[in-house]
Parts: C-alpha cells; sequence; structure tokens
C-alpha cells in the first residue's frame, strides 16, 4: 500500500446492487483511516461522504471504483462508476431534489441530500458525470487543519 | 441520562447489548430517513428510527451513535443485530410510536442534536 514517497493508496470496487452489502467499502476506509490515526473529525467527514457515494453507487450505477489516496496534507477520495450518468448536476446538487424510486425511499435512502451532504462534508469536491457513460465524484479532505 | 433509564422510559427490550446499559446519553434524535441522519446528526447521538434494515446500522457506526432504538416494534433482521454486535452498537427496540418516544424522552430532559453545544 505504501509508496516511497510517503503516501498511501489503495483501491477498492463497489460491486453489488444489493442494499444489504452497501456501506461496506466506507466503512473499510473508515478503519483504515482509524488505523493510520487520521482524527476524528476528518474521520467522521470523509465516512459520511464516502457512505453516501457509496449508496448514490449502489443505487444507481451498481459497480464502481473507488480510490483512497493518503498524502502527509490531504486524504483524496475518488469514485468512479460507468452508470446511467447525471443528467442535470445542478439539479442533482439541491438539496430535496431526488429520482430515487420506492424502493431506494423505503432503504431509507433517496431523500435528495446525497450529494448535498457529499459536499457540504468534503474540504473540496468535484463531480463530473456524462449520461449514458457514468459519474466521477472526487472528495478531498484537507489534513492540515487542527481537531476542534 | 443512561441508556439504561431510556429503556425503561420507553417500555424498550434490549436486542444486543445489554452490556451497553451504563452508557451515558447526552442527546438523541430520531429519523427515518438515513441522509437526513448523516446531514443533522453528531458524534454520541441516540438514534431512534423505525427504519429496521443493516442500513440503520451502518448509519449509526458511521455517525457514531452510542446506540439505537427502534420504535414502532420495529426490529433488525439477523444480519443487522450480527452487524450490531460486530460493531459494539446497542440496540432497543420499543413498541412506543416515533412521535410518543422523542416526547417521552425530550420532556424527561434528553435535548435533542440542535439543543447542545457541538461536542467536537
Amino acid at each position: 500500500m505504501k509508496d516511497p514517497e510517503n503516501e498511501l493508496s489503495k483501491r477498492y470496487t463497489i460491486a453489488s446492487a444489493d442494499f444489504s452489502h452497501a456501506g461496506q467499502v466506507s466503512t473499510q476506509i473508515k478503519e483504515l483511516l482509524q488505523e493510520i490515526g487520521i482524527t476524528s473529525v476528518i474521520i467522521r467527514r470523509a465516512a459520511i461522504a464516502t457512505y453516501e457515494a457509496e449508496m448514490n453507487v449502489v443505487m444507481y450505477a451498481k459497480k464502481a471504483e473507488v480510490l483512497l489516496s493518503v498524502s502527509p496534507d490531504k486524504i483524496n477520495i475518488r469514485i468512479k462508476d460507468k452508470g446511467q450518468g447525471i443528467a442535470n448536476i445542478e439539479m442533482a446538487m439541491k438539496e430535496g431534489f431526488s429520482t430515487a424510486t420506492h424502493e431506494m425511499r423505503e432503504m431509507g435512502f433517496g431523500a435528495g441530500m446525497g450529494l448535498p451532504n457529499i459536499k457540504k462534508n468534503a474540504d473540496k469536491f468535484t463531480i463530473s458525470s456524462n449520461p449514458g457513460e457514468g459519474t466521477t465524484v472526487s472528495i478531498m479532505f484537507y489534513l492540515t487543519q487542527k481537531e476542534n | 441520562m443512561k441508556l439504561r433509564d431510556i429503556k425503561k422510559l420507553l417500555e424498550a427490550e434490549v436486542i444486543w447489548g445489554e452490556e451497553h446499559l451504563d452508557e451515558e446519553i447526552i442527546f438523541a434524535g430520531g429519523s427515518d430517513l438515513m441522509s437526513d441522519v448523516l446531514a443533522f446528526s453528531k458524534p454520541g447521538i441516540l438514534l431512534l428510527t423505525g427504519l429496521s434494515n443493516v442500513q440503520s446500522v451502518r448509519t449509526a457506526n458511521i455517525i457514531e451513535a452510542k446506540g439505537i432504538i427502534y420504535v414502532r416494534g420495529k426490529r433488525p433482521d439477523t444480519d443487522g443485530i450480527k452487524m450490531a454486535r460486530t460493531l459494539g452498537i446497542p440496540i432497543l427496540s420499543t413498541k412506543f410510536m416515533m412521535y410518543k418516544s422523542c416526547g417521552i424522552l425530550h420532556g424527561s430532559g434528553l435535548p435533542g442534536v440542535n439543543d447542545i453545544e457541538k461536542t467536537e
């Protein structure tokens, strides 16, 4: 996992449309960040953001590659899928806007808070998407701020 | 108040985590929407929810909840109980509805998420 430049990177795959398994990758990332001594404040934000992104993949894309990169000054989590894509990112970023199915709502998700939650927890958030091709979300957390 | 006191107030049964009943609970929140929970909770929350699937336990872990009270007599399935046990999250069930459960706890002096100072 570690490379000579004191950075850590690890790949994960979200590969199931089964709600019961959703959240495994974000839990693994949370545990890894705890192992390497990241502060609890940042772990919580990273876990929430990754969990929301993971749920979006399970609900809409079914499969995605996740790349976790940790360097001395930041954590970056990139989630890249080849799902249906997002037709209107601006709308998707609005709280309450949702394209969720009845099944998703029964699972407790699909309230239209996922992408806004990710952005709120990240220090830097970028999203790009092409309908029919997929979506890439990058979530960055700076490690140079002191824990409150 | 202790989780034991909450169990008594809500006439709840312990599904898992009897050994956690002396845990001190500082505040609580109730929702069936996990995205709202992710957006509005704070670490240490006692989560009240009627959503009894495994994602309720996963969400509780992500938000660092102290425990889960399932309302409306709900109970998680075997996978949910196993996950709660693995993660060390006590889970209880009350037959009371969400409104009544939250009202009982708030009326007994347990603050909500917005009633407390930021804990971090």
